[in-house]
């Protein structure tokens, strides 16, 4: 190995473990810390008990839902933003950001606005007998709405350096736009998708802000684990609050090992010496 | 942006006429729904009331506290947050060591932990029952339910994302020039001052816009250490909260348009600044161990 002749190593390096050890660590190391002291039995008590467990239910199944419908929206949108050119286009691109860049605390009451029984899409809605505020239909819009860019930032570079020889190859040798799509394309984006995809469901798993104000926050049908979590700590039972989130702790770092293992996986087909 | 392709013999994939114009109006109807649907009620609803209405919350000696104080936080956090990035990126990218990968994921983690785990984890540092929490109070110092505590929260929060635009980019500019400068006398931080800087400043504001929004909207994580007290440790976002439990919707909303007026703003300045090249270098290499790319 050559040897390093910049400066700076201690300063930087130094800087950056202290942050990270005092904002990131240390935190997070209380929260297991404090978990870990509940004891076996105590722990699994709380973080089995059935109000728990029905908040992981409509979490998780929300999250879902709302990856899956991501998914298909979040390609379409990249795909039309990298293949078409239409007026505006750049408009959308621009767009797409919005759910990164506005508040959660705005999505939700904008969302809850839109969707109750007199908003504009509620009503609509309303009469066709679908009930979408306060309802599970609900988390799962907040939820779309907070993570579809996830999807999108992550397929559009892949999709725009698709090499077309790739495609044009495959339609001189007589394949549909459909068969090409699903042999040639699809197999490349599909290692960005699952990164997106894996981004997206960490992220609805993990959402608060957007999701109070739309969820009816019932227990049992309509609480959100983060909410439960909430709500342990304005009744004072810490322990409770610490185990809770401890199980949301834990999902994100799984979700995050998965993620990077998949992003390292889509860095074999991306990374151009 | 490179210059549409006119003329290409065989039409790509996905390019009949029918299913093209389908795709786009499926995707455009949807994204008016989802995505532009909220911004524009946000703006209906602030001045359902008239414009008195909305100036009279604007105005408001508690909207007033809760925008300087958000800006307080944004003031604080983003300088020590873009100090930290700019730091992790030159001692991740200007030098090989071990556990390198490991320091890059946890500068990560941030990202996907829930912001109310986050809230909470404070609590268990800072608060009455937390590690430091006694100690504090022995000695009067109030961290959580008070200014610093939402500054924190607010740091947790945002600490990869400085690094995150800036790690990619200094990865894929390599060392030379900066060896190059320290070879022929340079000081650290003149290398730092005259070659990198000029070289990353774009993803550096980048960097420093995105972390700015996340900071003056942050929610969850906020709203578990600030104790939610009016008029003293409420932010915008948390007053917003309020506003709207409190039945004042239109209130809710007007202070809601401040946000979004700064989220539309921080979309132009994105666009802004990817036009000069910033964002680029793509998320994925934030991934990777930069030590298999030179082998």
């Amino acid at each position: 190995m050559r040897r390093n002749v910049l400066p700076g190593l201690p300063l930087s390096l130094g800087v950056t473990l202290f942050y990270v050890g005092l904002i990131v660590v240390l935190p997070l190391a209380a929260l297991v810390f404090k978990a870990a002291s509940l004891g076996p039995e105590d722990y699994w008590r709380i973080v089995s008990s059935s109000r728990a467990l029905a908040s992981y239910r409509v979490t998780v199944l929300s999250a879902l839902g709302a990856t899956v419908f991501n998914l298909f929206f979040g390609l379409a949108l990249a795909w039309v933003l990298t293949r078409y050119r239409f007026p505006g286009w750049r408009i959308v691109d621009a767009m797409v950001d919005l759910p990164f860049a506005l508040p959660t605390a705005v999505a939700g009451i904008a969302l809850t606005a839109l969707f109750t029984t007199n908003g504009w899409f509620g009503s609509i809605l309303g009469d066709l007998g679908i009930k979408v505020a306060y309802t599970p239909l609900g988390i799962m819009i907040a939820m779309c709405f907070t993570s579809l860019p996830f999807i999108v930032r992550t397929v559009q570079p892949v999709l725009e350096d698709l090499d077309p020889a790739l495609e044009e190859a495959a339609q001189s040798l007589g394949g549909s736009d459909w068969a090409i799509f699903r042999k040639v394309i699809l197999p490349l984006l599909t290692p960005a998708l699952l990164a997106g995809v894996s981004l997206s469901f960490a992220r609805a798993l993990g959402e608060f802000g957007a999701i109070i104000f739309i969820a009816g926050n019932q227990p049992m049908s309509t609480e959100i684990t983060a909410l439960l979590i909430f709500i342990r700590l304005e009744e004072y039972d810490y322990q409770a609050a610490a185990a809770i989130a401890s199980v949301l702790l834990l999902t994100a770092f799984f979700m995050l090992a998965l993620t990077n293992w998949m992003q390292s996986r889509a860095l074999r087909y991306t990374v151009r010496s | 942006m490179s210059t549409p392709v006119t003329r290409r013999k065989p039409p790509r994939v996905g390019d009949q006429p029918l299913f093209r114009r389908a795709l786009i109006g499926i995707v455009l109807v949807l994204g008016a729904f989802l995505i532009l649907a909220p911004l524009i009620i946000i703006g209906v609803e602030a001045f359902a009331k008239g414009w008195q209405v909305y100036r009279d919350t604007i105005t408001h000696p508690d909207t007033r506290h809760a925008i300087m104080l958000t800006v307080l936080a944004a003031l604080v956090a983003v300088p020590i947050n873009t100090a930290f990035g700019v730091a992790a990126a030159w001692a991740i990218t200007k030098f090989d060591f071990r556990g390198k990968r490991f320091l890059l994921v946890v500068i990560e983690i941030p990202f996907s932990v829930s912001p109310i785990v986050a809230g909470v984890a404070y609590l268990f540092v800072y608060g009455l029952q937390g590690i430091f929490g006694p100690v504090l109070d022995e000695y009067g110092i109030k961290i959580l339910f008070a200014i610093p505590g939402i500054i924190l929260a607010s740091m947790f929060v945002t600490a990869p994302f400085v690094a995150r635009e800036l790690i990619p980019l200094m990865q894929a500019q390599g060392r030379d020039l900066e060896e190059a400068a320290t070879s022929l006398g340079a000081s650290g931080w003149r290398t730092f001052f005259s070659v990198t800087l000029p070289n990353i400043k774009w993803a550096l504001l980048y960097g420093v816009v995105l972390c700015n929004a996340r900071v003056m909207g942050e929610f969850g994580a906020v709203s578990v250490v600030s104790g939610n007290i009016r008029g003293q440790t409420n932010t915008l976002p948390l007053h917003i909260e309020l506003l709207y439990h409190d039945y004042q919707a239109a209130g809710a909303f007007a202070s809601a348009s401040i946000l979004a007026l700064i989220a539309v703003f921080t979309i132009i300045a994105k666009v802004a600044l990817e036009r000069q090249g910033a964002g680029r270098v793509r998320r994925p290499a934030l991934a990777a161990n930069p030590a298999e790319k030179t082998s």
